[in-house]
C-alpha cells in the first residue's frame, strides 16, 4: 500500500505542487485504500473511481497550465452525504433520498473544488444527521477502525471513520449538536465545530437550522484549518452566513502556543456518567495545558444542564418543518402512486416508508412542540434557555480565552448497545450541545486512550463567537505535546484493520 | 345544490354587516422573493424555477431586498407604522403546490402595523383601519385535470407550475369594518379599488385582479341590529374583479340573513366566489382546525429597516391618489359627480396622460369619457385595455384644434386606431380624412356646386345670403365630409360677391 494514505494534507499539497507525485497518484492510493478497507469500516456511500480520477487529472492540467492553486489543491477529500454534489447522488443517509442527484453544488463543495480538493466520494451517516453513531442510516452502520465492534460516532461517522481508517485525509462534517466534535473524539482525530455563519449552509441539507454547521475533520489541526480556511468566509447565498473576515485559522494552528492564556474547566462537565478512562485523560489533558503556561480557572456555566432539553426541543421543531419537504412529490421516493391514490395519501405512504424511526420520532417531537398551545412552553421556553446558556458563555469568556471539556463523556460504545434507547445516545452530545445553542466556535483533538477499553478520548475547546483561531491555537499546543509525549500521533497506536495484516 | 337568500332589503333592516377584507398583492418586482428567477407572467410552466424557489434540499432562501422596498413604500401610503425590527415565520402545512410545505410569512411581528385608508362612497368617507401589512412569498398554482369543478375534488390528476412559486406577495388585512350598514358592499369594493389605485400609482405591483396579481379574500359576518357581539364569520376566497368584491358581500349577507332567521347557526368556513351566479359555496370548513405550526424563520436573519431608509423611500413616494384627485379636480374644473365618473370609468390616468401630452383637460375628457367609453363598453374590456394611447388621442385633438379633422373625421380617425390600422397620422393617410382646406381643391368644388345650383347662388348674390348655407352643405356632401366648412363659406361668398 502507498505511504501516500499516511501522509497529512500539508504534505500531500506540497508534494503535488513540487511536482514529487500527482493529484492522480495521490487519488489512486486512495481508491484503493478505500477499495481494500471499506468493505470492514463501510465509510463511503459513493465513490466512483472515474469520476475521481478524472477530478485528479483536471487539477493536474490546471497546474501545467501554469495555475496559482491553493495548498489543498490535488488533496483528496471525501464529503458528507449531506452536501449536494452536482456529479454524486446526495441521500442525506435517507431511503427517501436514495439516486437523488442534486442539480446542484453546495456552496461547501464548490469551494473545496476551486481550490482543486478532490471529492473521493459521499460518506455515511446518521439519516439526516439524526443521531451520534451513525447506526441511523439507511445504508447500514459503518464501523470504528479502532474497534469495528464499536461505533464511529455520529452523525458525521462516515467522514471521521474514513480518515481514521486512512481511506482520505480530510473530510467533511456538519455539527447540529455534536456530530462532528464526537466522530472525531471517538475515533482519534481532529474534528472542528466552526462558528455558526463563518460558513456557507447552502447545499446542505438541513436538519436544524439554527444549529447546523458545515466543519472539517482531520488527522491533525493544521489539516482541519486548512480545510476550514479553504471553505469558510460570506455566502451572498446563505443570509446567516457572517459578512466579516475568516479568523486566522492557519496562522493560530501553526502558532500551537498557549502561553498567556487562561483556560476555563467547565465545572458541570465531570462526575456521574462520565467514564473515568475519559475524566482520566481529560484532567491530564488540563494539566498539560498548566505546564505549557496556561492559567487553568474553574468556571461554571450553571445553565449549561438544561442545554440538552433545550435542543431536543428546538432542533427537532426545526427538522419537523425542515423534512416537510420530503413528499414525493418533485424528488426522492414516491410509494403507493398507483393511480387510485391521492397526492395526499402518497406523501403519507411515502413518509412512512422512507424515514427511518428516529427521524420519526424528531418529526413527531416536533410537530407537538410548535403546536398551538404547546408552543410558549417548549419552543418558546427552549428559546429562552438558549439566551441563558449564551449569557454563561459571555460570563465565563470575560475570565478566560477559552473553555475546555472532555469532548463526550464516553469513549465509543458497542453497535447496537444504545440503539434502542434513545436517552443514552442523546447523552452522547451532553458536552458539544452547548456550542451549537449560541454558535461559539469549539474542537475536538485526541487526548489519549481511555485505560479500561484502550479507545480514543477527545477533549473540547470551545472558543467564542469569530474566536475559532483560539481553539485552533489551543488544540494545536495540546497536539504538538501530546505528540512529543507519545512519539507521534494517537490514531498510530490504532489495532491494525484485517486488510493491513 | 340551491341556497336560500333573503332580500337585501330586508337583511339590512334586521342585520348589521361587519367586514374584514384581506388582500394580497403580488409585487412587480423583476426577481422572485428569495432567490434571483424572474417572475414575468405567462411563462411556460416551470422554466422560471430554480434549487431556492423549488424547495430542493439544501437551498436556502435570500430576502429581495426591492420587495421590502414595495412592501414599507405600500405600508406607509397606508399610514402604517413601519416596525424597527421583525421576522419571517415559517407557516407549515402540506399541500402539492407548496415545494416546502411551508411558506416563508410573517406571523406575529408584521412589517407594518396600524394604518388606514379613506375610501368615499356616495360623497360619504369611511375609513378602513389597516391592521397589518406583511410580507410573504407565494404558492406555486394547480391545476386539476379532469372532474367538473376545476378543483381537486373529482380530478383525474393535477398539474403544478411552480413558475409562481416564491413570487414576494404582500398581504394587507383590514381591522373588522363596521357601521356601514347598506353601503357594506360598495364600501367593500370601495376599498378594493382606492387600495389597487393606491399601489398602483407607487409603481410596486400591477394590482390586475384578472392576472392574479391583487386577490381578495371578503370576511362578513352579520349581528342582529342592537346586538353587541359580533357574528361567525365566513371567509369568501376566489373574488377575482373589484364588481365581485361587491357581489360577494351583497350575496353573503343575503345568504347569511336567511341561515339566521331560520334559526341556523353560521359555520366558521372558507366560502368559494362563483363569478357566473354571483353566489358562495361551502369550502373547507376545517379552517380553525387547521394549526400551521408558526415559529421563526431560522434560515433568514430578522429585518431591521433603518429609519433613515424608511424616511428616504417616505420622501420618495409619488403623489398619492387621494391628493391627486383633489389637485386635478381643481385643474380641471370639474364637480364633485363629474370627478367621481372619471375616476369609476378608470380614466384618471388617461386623462391626465393625455393632458400631459398637451390636450386640453376638457378634450381630453371628452374623448375618453365619450367616444373611447363607449368603444370600451362594446369591446367589454376596461378603458385602460382599448388599442389606443394617450399619446395617440392627443395627436388627434391636435389635429382637430390645426383645423386638419373635424369632430366626424376624428371619431373615424379614432375608430382606425382601435382597430390597428396604425398611428392616427397613418390612419388619416391611408383612410384619406384629412379636411380639404386646400382652396384649389375647394374651388373647383364650389365652381360645380354653384353651376349644379345656381338659383340658389342667385339668391345669395340677391343679398339673401343665409341661403349660403345649402351651397355649404352641398359642398360638403361633395367632398364627403372633408372639406373645412368654414373655409368652404368664406370662397362661396367670395365668389359670389358678397364678401
Amino acid at each position: 500500500m502507498s505511504d501516500l494514505i499516511h501522509r497529512s494534507a500539508a504534505e500531500l499539497g506540497a508534494l503535488i505542487a513540487s511536482g514529487e507525485t500527482s493529484a492522480v497518484e495521490v487519488a489512486r492510493a486512495h481508491l484503493e485504500r478505500i477499495a481494500a478497507v471499506d468493505g470492514e469500516i463501510h465509510a463511503f456511500l459513493h465513490v466512483d473511481d472515474e469520476t475521481v480520477l478524472a477530478q485528479a487529472r483536471a487539477v493536474d492540467e490546471r497546474r501545467a497550465a501554469g495555475e496559482e492553486l491553493g495548498p489543498l489543491a490535488g488533496v483528496p477529500i471525501a464529503h458528507k452525504d449531506v452536501f449536494t454534489t452536482a456529479d454524486m447522488p446526495t441521500t442525506a443517509g435517507s431511503r427517501i433520498l436514495e439516486g437523488w442527484r442534486p442539480p446542484y453544488d453546495a456552496t461547501v463543495t464548490a469551494r473545496l473544488r476551486r481550490a482543486g480538493l478532490v471529492i473521493l466520494g459521499k460518506t455515511n451517516m446518521d439519516e439526516f444527521a439524526m443521531g451520534s453513531s451513525t447506526e441511523n442510516s439507511a445504508y447500514g452502520p459503518t464501523r470504528n477502525p479502532w474497534d469495528r465492534t464499536r461505533i464511529p460516532g455520529g452523525s458525521s461517522g462516515g467522514s471521521s471513520a474514513a480518515v481514521a481508517a486512512y481511506q482520505a485525509p480530510l473530510s467533511t462534517g456538519t455539527d447540529t449538536g455534536g456530530s462532528i466534535r464526537q466522530p472525531a473524539a471517538v475515533t482519534g482525530i481532529v474534528g472542528m465545530k466552526p462558528t455558526y455563519g463563518g460558513a456557507s449552509r447552502y447545499g446542505m441539507i438541513a436538519f436544524a437550522s439554527s444549529l447546523d454547521t458545515p466543519g472539517p475533520f482531520a488527522r491533525n489541526v493544521l489539516d482541519a484549518a486548512l480545510l476550514q480556511e479553504a471553505f469558510s468566509g460570506h455566502d451572498p447565498m446563505d443570509s446567516t452566513s457572517i459578512d466579516q473576515p475568516v479568523p486566522p485559522v492557519v496562522e493560530a494552528a501553526r502558532r500551537a502556543d498557549v502561553a498567556g492564556m487562561t483556560v476555563g474547566v467547565v465545572k458541570e462537565f465531570g462526575g456521574e456518567g462520565y467514564q473515568p478512562g475519559v475524566l482520566a485523560r481529560f484532567n491530564e489533558a488540563v494539566e498539560l495545558l498548566e505546564s505549557l503556561g496556561a492559567k487553568v480557572v474553574e468556571v461554571s456555566c450553571p445553565n449549561f444542564s438544561y442545554a440538552l432539553p433545550a435542543y431536543y426541543l428546538i432542533a427537532p421543531s426545526e427538522c419537523s418543518s425542515n423534512l416537510a419537504r420530503f413528499d414525493a412529490m418533485r424528488y426522492g421516493l414516491r410509494v403507493g402512486d398507483d393511480g387510485t391514490r391521492s397526492a395526499e395519501e402518497v406523501m403519507a405512504l411515502t413518509r412512512a416508508e422512507g424515514f427511518g424511526d428516529e427521524v420519526k420520532r424528531r418529526i413527531m417531537l416536533g410537530t407537538y412542540a410548535l403546536s398551538s398551545g404547546y408552543y410558549d412552553a417548549y419552543y418558546g421556553k427552549a428559546q429562552q434557555v438558549r439566551t441563558l446558556i449564551a449569557r454563561d458563555f459571555e460570563a465565563a469568556f470575560e475570565r478566560v480565552d477559552v473553555l475546555v471539556s472532555p469532548t463526550t463523556p464516553t469513549t465509543a460504545f458497542p453497535i447496537g448497545e444504545r440503539a434502542d434507547d434513545p436517552m443514552a445516545m442523546y447523552l452522547a452530545d451532553l458536552c458539544t450541545i452547548p456550542s451549537n445553542l449560541t454558535g461559539n466556535a469549539a474542537i475536538s483533538v485526541p487526548c489519549g486512550l481511555a485505560d479500561e477499553d484502550g479507545l480514543p478520548v477527545g477533549l473540547q475547546i470551545m472558543a467564542p463567537v469569530l474566536g475559532d483561531d483560539r481553539a485552533y491555537r489551543v488544540g494545536a499546543a495540546v497536539e504538538k505535546a501530546l505528540e512529543d509525549r507519545w512519539g507521534g500521533p494517537l490514531l498510530a497506536k490504532a489495532p491494525k484493520l484485517e486488510a493491513d495484516r | 345544490m340551491s341556497t336560500t337568500v333573503m332580500k337585501y332589503e330586508e337583511a339590512l333592516a334586521r342585520f348589521e354587516p361587519v367586514l374584514g377584507i384581506e388582500t394580497h398583492i403580488e409585487l412587480g418586482t423583476r426577481s422572485k422573493m428569495f432567490c434571483g428567477c424572474p417572475t414575468a407572467f405567462g411563462a411556460e410552466p416551470n422554466t422560471q424555477v430554480c434549487p431556492v424557489c423549488l424547495g430542493l434540499p439544501g437551498s436556502l432562501p435570500v430576502t429581495n431586498k426591492a420587495a421590502i422596498e414595495g412592501i414599507i413604500k405600500i405600508g406607509l401610503a397606508l399610514n402604517c407604522d413601519i416596525v424597527e425590527w421583525c421576522r419571517f415565520a415559517r407557516k407549515n402545512y402540506f399541500y402539492p403546490d407548496m415545494p416546502k410545505n411551508y411558506q416563508i410569512s410573517q406571523y406575529d411581528e408584521p412589517l407594518c402595523v396600524d394604518g388606514h385608508l379613506d375610501v368615499e362612497v356616495d360623497g360619504t368617507t369611511f375609513r378602513i383601519e389597516i391592521e397589518r401589512v406583511h410580507m410573504e412569498e407565494d404558492t406555486g398554482k394547480s391545476l386539476h385535470v379532469g372532474g367538473a369543478t376545476g378543483r381537486i375534488h373529482g380530478a383525474d390528476h393535477s398539474l403544478v407550475d411552480y413558475n409562481r412559486a416564491g413570487i414576494p406577495l404582500v398581504e394587507i388585512v383590514t381591522k373588522p369594518i363596521t357601521a356601514t350598514g347598506e353601503k357594506a358592499p360598495l364600501v367593500a369594493k370601495a376599498y378594493a379599488t382606492e387600495l389597487r389605485e393606491l399601489v398602483r400609482s407607487l409603481g410596486v405591483s400591477e394590482v390586475r385582479m384578472e392576472h392574479g396579481s391583487m386577490r381578495c379574500d371578503v370576511n362578513v359576518s352579520l349581528m342582529p341590529r342592537g346586538a353587541s357581539e359580533w357574528g361567525t364569520r365566513t371567509e369568501t376566497k376566489n373574488v377575482n374583479s373589484l364588481r365581485s368584491v361587491e357581489r360577494a358581500v351583497r350575496s353573503e349577507i343575503e345568504r347569511q340573513a336567511a341561515v339566521l332567521d331560520a334559526g341556523g347557526k353560521i359555520v366558521q368556513e372558507t366560502r368559494h366566489f362563483h363569478e357566473d351566479s354571483g353566489t358562495t359555496t361551502s369550502g373547507r370548513s376545517k379552517e380553525e382546525a387547521q394549526d400551521y405550526r408558526y415559529f421563526p424563520e431560522p434560515d433568514l436573519v430578522p429585518m431591521a429597516p433603518s429609519r433613515e431608509w424608511v424616511e428616504e423611500l417616505r420622501a420618495s413616494l409619488p403623489e398619492l391618489p387621494a391628493a391627486r384627485r383633489r389637485r386635478v379636480q381643481g385643474e380641471w374644473g370639474l364637480s364633485d359627480l363629474e370627478l367621481r365618473d372619471v375616476v369609476n370609468a378608470g380614466a384618471l390616468d388617461l386623462i391626465e396622460e393625455t393632458v400631459r401630452a398637451g390636450t386640453d383637460p376638457g378634450a381630453a375628457r371628452k374623448w375618453w369619457m365619450n367616444e373611447l367609453s363607449r368603444r370600451a363598453t362594446e369591446q367589454n374590456v376596461e378603458l385602460a385595455d382599448l388599442a389606443i394611447t394617450p399619446q395617440q388621442v392627443a395627436r388627434i385633438q391636435a389635429m382637430v384644434d390645426a383645423k386638419e379633422l373635424n369632430d366626424k373625421l376624428a371619431r373615424k380617425v379614432f375608430e382606425g386606431v382601435l382597430a390597428g390600422e396604425g398611428t392616427p397620422d397613418e390612419v388619416v393617410a391611408a383612410r384619406g380624412l384629412k379636411v380639404v382646406s386646400d382652396d384649389g381643391a375647394l374651388a373647383a368644388i364650389i365652381d360645380q356646386v354653384i353651376a349644379d345650383n345656381a338659383d340658389v347662388a342667385d339668391k345669395v348674390r340677391g343679398g339673401k345670403v343665409a341661403a349660403a348655407g345649402a351651397l355649404v352643405g352641398a359642398v360638403m356632401k361633395a367632398s364627403r365630409g372633408q372639406a373645412d366648412a368654414g373655409r368652404a363659406r368664406e370662397l362661396i361668398l367670395e365668389k359670389l360677391g358678397v364678401s
